[in-house]
């Protein structure tokens, strides 16, 4: 009974796999639209990318490559248990590198190095709906989105810029999709953000708690909600990596005493290896990591 | 039931079923882009290996089917579908999951199968029209997966095909999404793609 | 190296091993077996088979002793199973007034057909620790004698018994040909119906539900409740196969069957009658099915033409929490890794700072 060999390709019955298939292709031609779909319980907690296992189950093949990343990284606990989930009930072939992968699953960031046609990431979703945190009932966002109405978030955005002067949305920073739905891009950064206008790759999105499911096709616009007199702004840093030397990406802070001591180091941790294998390309010498 | 309804279906029904959803994956990302798609099924006619290589892949007994005049002319066809896949066939376009259209230049008006609501515009059909030739030229679109402009055409169609697609995307958010198949290919229009262009 | 993400593999087949040692606790003690479970915890195991929705002794037993007593992480172990079992069918509903009776009270009527039969209940125990079942030499309680009830006797329901004299409303008609939903294939949506309420209530969290009941006893979305009826018992569970025609006896199953008596005022379209409040749940499980028939009844206030006023009477909030599955999953997701997220909120957190003690700067040189 729990011997793993007596579960299907991918874990999924095929039944299971061909509801989710469906809601996938609706999602593909509705750009930013929740599909729900029958999300099954499935052997790891919701709230650990259920959602994402699932799409990435329903679209993986015999000859797929699989990357899995949590926080930008490969060997995060819950992407080392996921990438071992898929090893053992899909026997596929699995890489750290996102040049490789043919499926990336990810949680919480958008790889570096820029993704090309073919690939197809798959985000975990907590929660799908980016109307949610303004209004609770899901009867009710689900009537503004097919009204289109969309005033509650600019005036929630609008009422930061009066309290804060900025926007204070940091990561979850809604976007709208081909002009028409605003989508939650999930937990990522609003430094990843836009890395999924006019992307290559296909971008699937899973909430499994929440039983939604939804979809970027390639070359989609997506734009950051902004206001004209305060456009969107990309995170910046004033530095490098520590450890590549790597400019204008997004950098994990590591805090390396209790005296205020801190370095910063890419938070992708499969970008930052190659640029170190190939110094030459990262145009910055190896740094010294501090012990 | 007839002896063609059990003609045999995927051989390998996991790996199978993946192929060919990527395929159908790849053309919704794709819109216009032609790609084969290799069927080994042979169901009766005049359902072709693609088109039931795509409800084999898709349909269940979750699902509903709906087929023009020329293939329920075949009670084979129904039968081969109801045994490979369970799902239940309807005569109504407004109920159905899936449409499979044979005769293509006659087919019903798009808007006349299901597309949906506007808080649940997936609830709507799928349309595979099968037809004798797919083509990168003609009417011209644009949209999402496109990524600047794409060629495509399909035929037969009926004369006012663009203008029935300029009519199913100016519904958007709801409306149809359409796989057309040859014998050995498959693209597809879903509701996002602008017609920018006819031929 | 700083950047401790290497060795997540390794940390993490440490944790399970160290986890099974917990589980196996002093080895000087004999280790539990999944009999002595399934026969001596036996609320438990009916806890993990209702909440879990999958009726199998064995299989709860094991899990409650593979989560160390932890039941919501049973009933994890035991849905996650359930998911990837096939479906061959849907049984006909079963016949609760033809249950075999264990227990069956009513805090309605003194008497009443089929008797009051208070069987095996905790109700008039004094809550005094027991020291005889200390050191496992208790013995083996014995059968007390009982009045010989008639197996085939049917027991009618009290709420049927109002229905005769047309003092509670119908049980309300449906379609027999009509699909009953089920939410562990479809997603839920908003409003739903009493089918996919109660079984999103069955499934629920027995604390949810008990708080939610009882918050309706005092006050939040008030329901007049009396307990018409509570039973207990096997009832046998059949499936017509569509290719047979007929009905095969599949087993026997416990449930626990709760039916409350609410009041009801009456309305411009009805006369004023007692409303009707429903739970049900696998085996002995009279707490979970008293609260959900609670739940039930201040859930049916949208169709009942009530005001909706409080946290248990609406459905959107109680349906969308009930799952502890869900709940546990996302709460306890928090200790996933979330640095990428905090240091967006750090970098956002600084700047705002740096621009508050400039302005205090400025607003003290002028």
């Amino acid at each position: 009974m729990s011997d793993a060999a007596t579960y299907n390709f991918g874990y999924l019955d095929e039944q299971t796999k061909r509801m989710i298939r469906r809601a996938l292709l609706k999602a593909m031609a509705i750009p930013g639209y929740q599909v729900p779909f029958a999300s099954r319980e499935m052997p790891m907690p919701y709230g650990w990318g259920t959602g994402g296992v699932q799409v990435t189950a329903s679209v993986l093949g015999a000859d797929d490559t699989l990357k899995v990343i949590d926080q930008g990284a490969d060997d995060t606990t819950n992407a080392v248990s996921i990438r071992k989930f898929f090893e053992r009930t899909a026997g596929i072939a699995t890489t750290t590198h996102t040049s490789e992968a043919t499926v990336i699953q990810t949680r919480h960031r958008i790889p570096e190095a820029p993704l090309r046609e073919g690939q197809i990431l798959v985000y975990q979703v907590p929660i799908p709906e980016p109307l949610r945190f303004l209004e609770p009932r899901e009867t009710e966002t689900r009537r503004l989105h097919a009204l289109e109405d969309y005033g509650l978030m600019q005036v929630k955005l609008y009422e930061d810029i009066a309290r804060h002067g900025h926007i204070a949305t940091t990561y979850a920073y809604p976007v709208k999709v081909d002009g028409r739905y605003i989508m939650d891009p999930s937990p990522t950064p609003k430094f990843d953000n836009p890395k999924m206008d006019m992307c290559p790759a296909i971008q699937l999105f899973g909430a499994g708690r929440e039983k939604r499911i939804y979809a970027l096709p390639p070359y989609t616009k997506v734009v950051s909600l902004d206001f004209e007199d305060h456009p969107f702004e990309r995170t910046k840093f004033d530095r490098g990596c520590a450890l590549c030397g790597s400019e204008g990406i997004y950098l994990d802070e590591v805090v390396t005493d209790d005296r205020g001591g801190r370095m910063f180091v890419c938070s992708d941790t499969d970008f930052c290896e190659s640029q170190r294998a190939a110094p030459s390309e990262a145009g910055h010498g190896l740094h010294e990591v501090p012990r | 039931m007839s002896v063609e309804a059990i003609e045999r279906g995927f051989a390998d029904p996991v790996h199978d079923a993946q192929k060919v959803f990527r395929a159908a994956l790849d053309a919704m990302a794709h819109p216009g882009r032609i790609a084969r798609l290799a069927s080994s099924l042979t169901p009766p006619s005049p359902l072709l290996g693609t088109s039931a290589s795509l409800l084999l892949a898709l349909a269940d007994y979750e699902t509903s089917i709906w087929l023009d005049d020329t293939l329920s002319e075949n009670p084979a066809v129904s039968d081969f579908l109801r045994f490979h896949t369970g799902a239940r066939l309807t005569r109504q376009r407004r109920e159905a999951d899936f449409a499979v259209i044979a005769a293509p230049a006659d087919m019903p008006a798009l808007a006349t199968f299901a597309e949906g609501t506007p808080e649940y515009p997936d609830r709507s059909t799928t349309l595979i029209v099968q037809v004798e030739a797919l083509a990168n030229h003609g009417w011209h679109f644009s949209g999402p997966g496109i990524r600047e402009r794409m060629a495509f055409s399909a035929a037969p169609v009926p004369a006012d095909f663009p203008q029935q697609l300029a009519a199913n995307r100016a519904h958007f958010p709801r409306g149809v999404d359409l796989i057309f198949v040859t014998s050995v290919e498959l693209a597809a229009l879903p509701r996002s793609t602008r017609i920018v262009e006819s031929a | 190296m700083y950047v401790a993400v290497k060795g997540g593999e390794s940390a993490i087949a440490a944790a399970h091993t160290l986890l099974a040692k917990e589980r196996r606790g002093d080895p000087a003690v004999p280790e539990l077996t999944t009999e002595q479970i399934r026969e001596q915890l036996t609320l438990a195991v009916d806890r993990v088979m209702s909440e879990g929705s999958l009726y199998d002794r064995d299989l709860a037993a094991l899990a409650i002793k593979q989560a160390r007593g932890d039941l919501i992480e049973a009933i994890f172990l035991v849905r996650a199973y359930r998911s990837t079992l096939p479906r061959f069918g849907y049984a006909e509903p079963i016949e609760t007034s033809a249950m075999t009776i264990r227990r069956r009270i009513s805090a309605t009527f003194k008497d009443l057909p089929g008797g009051q039969v208070l069987g095996p209940t905790f109700d008039y125990t004094h809550r005094l620790l027991d020291d005889s079942l200390n050191g496992g030499a208790a013995g083996t309680p014995s059968s007390p004698a009982r009045k010989p009830v008639s197996e085939d006797a049917k027991v009618p329901h009290v709420a049927d018994l109002l229905g005769h004299q047309g003092l509670i409303e119908p049980n309300p008609e449906t379609e027999s040909a009509a699909p009953v939903g089920d939410l562990t294939r479809d997603p839920l949506s908003f409003p739903a119906e009493r089918d996919l309420r109660l079984q999103s209530l069955a499934r629920g969290d027995e604390g949810l539900l008990l708080a939610l009941g009882y918050s309706t006893q005092r006050g939040y979305g008030r329901t007049h409740p009396f307990a018409g009826e509570i039973r207990l018992g096997e009832v046998e569970v059949h499936l017509a196969p569509e290719e047979l025609g007929f009905e095969v006896p599949l087993g026997t199953i416990t449930v626990t069957e709760c039916e409350m008596v609410n009041q009801f005022k009456g309305s411009a379209e009805s006369p004023p009658q007692f409303t009707r409040g429903y739970g049900l749940a696998f085996g002995h499980c009279e707490r979970k099915t008293m609260s959900m028939a609670l739940v039930d009844r201040a859930l049916r206030a949208r169709e009942l033409g009530e005001e909706i006023v409080a946290p248990a009477q609406d459905e959107e909030f109680v349906l969308s929490h009930a799952d502890n599955v869900q709940a546990t999953g996302f709460v306890e997701h928090l200790k996933l890794p979330h640095y990428v997220d905090f240091q967006a909120e750090l970098q956002l957190v600084r700047q705002m700072r740096r621009e508050w003690e400039d302005a205090q700067r400025k607003e003290a040189a002028e």
